[in-house]
């Protein structure tokens, strides 16, 4: 690869990304890379994302499922913008 | 592939068993006896004592879950022979016992009626004499896949599925088809990705097994006791701050352990040893390190494999620990934990293969008797679990 990627994504049906870069600050310009297939994605992100934190690649409504590893991994609990940082203040388990 | 005709330099026990380490351990049946066991440790160079903080009073699965749990730590082919020391002579007549049925030395002493100063002495003498015969011993060409080699990980946090879960996984494709043992656990931890476990197991009769296993736990554990986010611990603190939110993101990350292709062949008790040969395993843990590394050395895996994102430090007594890491900053901040660095996955500058190969390299190296970074260190963390009050 010829420019490290700032963003991996799992698989190509997730609509979260994790930032693998330290200090990505709010209005970057993300490189990412799904692992799956090696294909590239873009997104501008809204806040300061530490690293392993994850950002939404598109526009989640509260109550929809988070998909990572092409699974569920929980439900929206506050809207997201695409670029947001997703974490416990908008998405919680489903489990307890 | 070149791993499957790979060798070692390892102790060929009596039993046929392969260790990579050559202790003289003094094992105390109960926590009062922990104070002898040390005596001797400290007395007798080249021994090592296992205090822990249980054994009196225990009954039912909780019992046997305690003598399987010393029996298995003392027959583990990393130990050449073994000293147990308990209060009454029965409890540790029956541990004696169990070790002995490796064939290797082992000797029991009890307290109740000698006090613990002629024990000591009784003891020592007999541990001198098991410092004799395991330093005497020397290493052999084993095959690498001769050894088992059991898997969990710690302080996760998303690098956790990117990168150094996936490499052990990579490194079980490449072994258990060539005739390891391994051996994964983490019952509570697989919560979210347990339908995609089950799918794992290598017949509906073990996949059954499994969800009955899970369930139980689910049932009895948490629905008997839970708090909202199981009170911060799942997923933990440290988990949160490395960005895993809910513990379906922590279970599919941990997952990644088992590979892509290797399916498990049964589902194994705490501590009980894997009987149906070579292959993967699923054993029913707790997800925190130190019980389910002490469970599994227990079981007879001989050396582990510990994935960590945040940098968990644990390490065990009898089984070398080698801590594998994707996480950039968690290799640049505890260098000195981490024995595989694979942050290249992350910056697309490794492939997961590349890394699997790098893991089966420090196996080996540490089966010839290097020291771990968490045995450098210190760390022999021995813990016990218990299933319920004693009575």
């Amino acid at each position: 690869m010829p420019r490290p990627p700032q963003v991996l994504v799992h698989d190509r049906r997730d609509n979260v990304g994790v930032v693998v870069v330290e200090s990505l600050s709010a209005g970057s310009d993300i490189l990412g890379v799904v692992t799956e297939d090696n294909s590239e994605i873009r997104v501008a992100c809204n806040q300061d994302v530490p690293i392993g934190h994850k950002v939404a690649l598109r526009d989640l409504a509260v109550g929809e499922s988070v998909i990572k590893y092409g699974q569920d991994i929980g439900r929206v609990v506050q809207p997201v913008r695409r670029g947001d940082h997703v974490h416990t203040h908008n998405l919680k388990t489903r489990r307890w | 592939m070149a791993t499957a005709n790979r060798t070692i330099w390892g102790f060929r026990r009596e039993n046929g068993r392969v260790g990579v380490r050559n202790h003289v351990a003094i094992l105390p049946l109960d926590d009062i006896s922990n104070a002898a066991s040390e005596a001797v440790a400290a007395h007798i160079k080249g021994t090592i004592a296992l205090p822990h903080a249980y054994g009196r009073l225990q009954f039912g699965e909780d019992l046997e879950l305690h003598f399987r749990t010393m029996i298995g730590t003392g027959a583990n082919p990393n130990v050449a022979a073994c000293i147990v020391i308990g209060i009454e002579p029965q409890w540790t007549q029956r541990v004696v016992e169990g070790i002995a049925r490796t064939g290797k030395p082992v000797a029991g002493f009890a307290i109740e009626g000698n006090g613990d100063i002629a024990t000591v002495a009784a003891a020592s003498r007999k541990a001198k004499e098991f410092v004799h015969f395991a330093s005497a011993k020397v290493r052999e060409e084993c095959p690498l896949t001769d050894l088992w080699v059991a898997a969990k990980c710690g302080e996760s946090d998303t690098t956790t599925g990117l990168a150094s879960c996936p490499t052990v996984g990579n490194m079980y494709d490449k072994l258990i088809p060539a005739g390891l043992y391994g051996c994964f656990g983490e019952t509570s931890e697989l919560t979210g990705a347990e339908h995609l476990a089950a799918a794992r197991a290598a017949t509906p009769e073990i996949a059954e097994k499994f969800m009955r296993t899970w369930t139980a736990y689910q049932q009895e554990v948490i629905e008997a006791h839970k708090t909202s986010d199981l009170s911060d611990s799942q997923p933990t603190k440290g988990n949160i701050a490395g960005g895993l939110t809910t513990i379906e993101e922590k279970a599919l990350g941990n997952l990644e352990k088992i590979g892509k292709q290797v399916r498990f062949i049964d589902v194994l008790q705490p501590a009980e040893a894997p009987a149906r040969g070579p292959g993967l395993y699923f054993m029913d843990t707790s997800s925190a390190a130190a019980e389910c590394c002490t469970l599994q050395a227990a079981a007879g895996y001989v050396v582990h494999c510990f994935p960590t994102g945040q940098g968990n430090v644990i390490g065990n007594p009898i089984m070398p620990v080698i801590k594998i890491s994707g996480n950039p900053r968690t290799v640049r901040t505890m260098s000195e934990h981490i024995d595989v660095d694979v942050s290249g996955i992350v910056r697309r500058e490794m492939t997961i293969a590349q890394a699997g190969d790098a893991l089966i390299e420090a196996i080996a190296q540490t089966a010839n008797g290097r020291f771990t970074a968490a045995e450098a260190l210190g760390h022999h963390e021995f813990v016990m679990t218990k299933l319920y009050r004693s009575a």
